[in-house]
């Protein structure tokens, strides 16, 4: 059985400018262990939009990077308002971003969707008032 | 070609803690997501966007250099992040376009 490594990090929800961190970390451990660049490349933007969404509507959650032999897991979970319709969420363009946050560059309602292009399999577990829960996995085999 | 070497023809340096990295293709954008669905790697990504994330996305992207267009600055603070991320970045009084027509000739 090989050894899986997996990497936690709290999301701050108050520091918007800081959001980021836990993917840049990401992309320096996943670099450390060898893994080709361009899986590096789409595993870090994944998270990286993941994490802007739990900043934007979640006030933060909690992040999860799992790395076994054939996949890289990635779970963020968060206790914020839930997504109320998956599948207008997930269409381009679509963004219930409030304004401020368009004038820093985001609310493009890219988000989700870069996350899906980005990765070999996602699922969107949410329920309204009590949370999401997005697990991506990107195969290493 | 390099991105130090973008110096030569007209580009101000604001930081470059990798200026040996090639460039390869050019992506123009402000909005960051687009810009992470789009922007290659290696690519110069010129942009007007200033604000901390940007150094983030030009670094998750893998980006060769971002050229700020239109006389944008960056404060302080962006500066020591894209040293810290190693995220070279330039900056332009031209316009996004007028850079664009400008790399296309030089990257021939």
């Amino acid at each position: 059985m090989a050894e899986e490594l997996v990497f936690r990090f709290t999301v701050d929800g108050d520091d918007f400018t800081s959001a980021g961190q836990a993917s840049v970390q990401i992309k320096k451990n996943l670099r450390q262990l060898g893994i080709p660049s361009d899986i590096i490349r789409r595993v870090s933007i994944a998270m990286y939009e993941g994490e802007i969404n739990m900043v934007i509507h979640a006030k933060g959650g909690e992040a999860l990077v799992k790395v076994t032999e054939d996949y890289i897991e990635i779970v963020l979970e968060d206790k914020g308002p839930g997504i109320k319709n998956v599948e207008q969420a997930m269409q381009e363009g679509f963004s219930t971003a409030p304004e401020g946050i368009r004038s820093l560059g985001f609310g493009a309602g890219m988000g989700l969707p870069n996350m899906k292009r980005y990765t070999d399999n996602m699922e969107i577990s949410t329920v309204v008032g009590v949370g999401t829960t997005i697990t991506m996995r990107v195969n290493l085999a | 070609m390099t991105v130090s070497s973008l110096i030569e023809k007209g580009f101000n340096a604001v930081t470059l803690p990798q200026g040996d990295r090639m460039v390869n293709g050019v992506y123009i954008g402000d909005l960051l997501s687009w810009v992470m669905s789009s922007c290659s790697a290696d690519n110069i990504w010129i942009t007007i966007m200033s604000n901390i994330n940007v150094i983030a996305v030009a670094s998750l992207t893998d980006a060769s250099c971002v050229i700020l267009a239109e006389g944008v600055t960056l404060q302080d603070d962006v500066i020591k992040e894209a040293e810290k991320k190693g995220v070279n970045v330039l900056s332009t009084d031209k316009s996004s376009y007028e850079v664009a027509v400008l790399l296309s000739d030089i990257l021939k």
